[in-house]
């Protein structure tokens, strides 16, 4: 909040406020801002004149905590940034290590990889899709996207023992090979999904209620997208045609047809469609991939101690909330040097106090929502 | 490897000897620059080479060497599908331009930068810790704090407990 002045009292402070403004605090303990993110909020009336985030109430250290584990030891931690989408997680830093040691995982590793991540993909959207509707007042999407999310919690639960931190991946490929009847359930989950999809919508899209919550609030343009980092539906939201699984592929993702979805007024309604397109990619990639796996090993050749040479390498790829990067600095030991996270919901966030400045509270409530933001990788 | 393409000669022939060292490691290219002329260089990437995306702005702790710091910016150009990668060498106690007026990301960025390694960004609009507490005493990313330290009064003070361990 900018305007403070002095009291005349050493290291007072006083915000100067108008004759009708009043200074509220949302959360760190509030249903709607989906875990502890606390947001400053200085109201003229219900209006959001300014607006702070108070953030790191979850801080653990993670990038500490990686300076002291061997490689293999510090997978399991990245599970724990976005924990609604793990396996995105661990696919970065895999692939980020594999990088730095100029490894490469044997294509049928990658090709499982893919499915597992996008359908993840699918399983973190419906999270989103089931809060950001209760927040809004939309009771009913949220059984429904928690039934479908269920049945791909299964699947993982199958292929790796875990459903939420699963550490699915190795670093140079896979620990498991896929279990029997791995594919047919895939496929079954996924021919049974397109239509749900449609289904949700029926719900949403053209219901009044919806479109008078989200349409025109929480505006980001595209040259303020870009110029504030948003990655990932948000920039897409706001029409910037981007998605690092075309830009610059990894993992399978080359071989698949899929489309990009992009907004037109990078409102809470657009983000909203984006997603929705977005879990019906998704579930087209799965289709495509699961038809076809290629038989091979899963492991490719990475030694049981992990030395990389010296140097430095940026890997990303296009998590469910936008870009997670992974800047990993190697000394020539077993253990990392430096490990710097990108994390997507941390600087998409940042573009929160734009977003609310002018709206009402209640808004508030539907932009955090329409962020997609998980606190535990804000603060990792 | 060191790396001298069209990109390079065109950063050199603009700025000359306030670009140090140009290579390239694992394929990306990496740029060591002038802490002095951080802004105005960030300026021209953003500008006249089209690098109008900061992805991360962070930085590396070297104790033993003279200028102890790595300032490390990665950029990326959707109009041209690369990335770029700055790096300003700066020491312990000096100040490091900021860029927030280059790009808006900066300014969460360079906070947390500043919360985890102390290096203050000259210019910022509101340079003041973002994960760990205010009151806070030590800057947990440098390589002289070990994993174990706390702020111990801070703890006690806060949470009315001997040691958060």
């Amino acid at each position: 909040m900018a305007d403070t002045r002095t009291t005349g009292f050493p290291g007072v402070e006083q915000t100067v406020l108008g004759a009708d403004e009043i200074i509220i605090n949302m959360g760190p303990q509030h249903p709607s801002t989906h875990g502890v993110l606390r947001v400053k909020l200085r109201l003229d009336g219900e209006r959001i004149v300014d607006s702070e985030c108070v953030i790191g109430y979850l801080h653990r250290g993670v990038e500490k905590i990686a300076e002291h584990r061997s490689y293999q030891q510090f997978a399991p931690y990245v599970d724990r940034m976005d924990y609604v989408a793990a396996v995105s997680n661990g696919l970065g830093y895999c692939e980020a290590v594999e990088k730095l040691l100029g490894a490469e995982a044997p294509m049928r590793a990658k090709v499982v990889r893919t499915i597992l991540t996008e359908l993840q993909r699918i399983s973190s959207h419906l999270l989103w899709l089931g809060t950001h509707a209760i927040d809004i007042g939309a009771l009913t999407p949220l059984f429904y996207c928690l039934r479908e999310r269920e049945e791909i919690l299964k699947i993982f639960e199958k292929y790796c023992g875990a459903r939420l931190t699963t550490h699915a991946f190795r670093i140079g490929g896979l620990q498991y090979d896929t279990y029997d009847g791995f594919e047919a359930e895939v496929k079954r989950f996924c021919l049974d999904f397109g239509h749900r999809v449609d289904e949700y919508e029926q719900l949403l899209t053209e219901n009044r209620i919806w479109i008078a919550r989200t349409k025109g609030v929480g505006v980001l343009t595209a040259a303020d997208a870009i110029d504030m980092g948003a990655t990932g539906p948000v920039l897409r939201g706001s029409g910037v045609k981007w998605d690092i699984r075309k830009a610059m592929p990894y993992a399978a993702y080359e071989k698949y047809e899929f489309e990009i979805p992009t907004g037109k007024n990078g409102d809470t309604y657009d983000r909203y469609l984006v997603r929705m397109e977005e879990m019906r990619q998704s579930n087209r990639i799965c289709l495509q991939a699961v038809e076809d796996i290629p038989a091979g090993p899963i492991m490719g050749k990475v030694g049981k101690v992990l030395k990389p040479p010296v140097g430095e390498v940026y890997h990303s790829i296009e998590a469910p909330k936008g870009e997670l990067g992974y800047y990993i600095v190697s000394d020539g030991t077993t253990q990392p040097y430096r490990v710097r996270i990108r994390p997507p919901s941390f600087i998409n966030l940042e573009a929160l106090d734009k977003m609310i400045k002018g709206h009402l509270v209640a808004d508030v409530v539907a932009i955090i929502g329409t962020l997609d933001i998980v606190l535990g990788e804000v603060d990792r | 490897m060191p790396l001298d393409n069209d990109l390079v000669k065109r950063f050199k022939a603009r700025f000359g000897d306030k670009i140090h060292e140009a290579w390239t490691d694992r394929k990306q290219s990496i740029l060591v620059v002038n802490a002095a002329s951080l802004v105005e260089i960030s300026e021209y990437s953003r500008d006249d080479e089209s690098f109008d995306y900061l992805v991360d702005l962070t930085a590396v702790d070297w104790p033993k060497r003279e200028k102890r710091f790595d300032v490390v910016l990665n950029l990326y150009s959707f109009q041209k599908n690369e990335r770029l990668r700055l790096k300003a060498y700066v020491g312990e106690g000096e100040g490091c331009l900021s860029v927030t007026g280059v790009w808006s990301t900066a300014n969460w960025l360079e906070r947390e930068a500043y919360d985890m390694f102390g290096i203050v960004f000259e210019g910022h609009p509101n340079l003041k810790r973002i994960l760990l507490p205010d009151e806070w005493q030590g800057h947990p990313l440098r390589k002289d704090y070990d994993i174990l330290t706390q702020d111990t009064a801070w703890v006690r003070e806060n949470l009315g407990i001997e040691s958060g361990q």
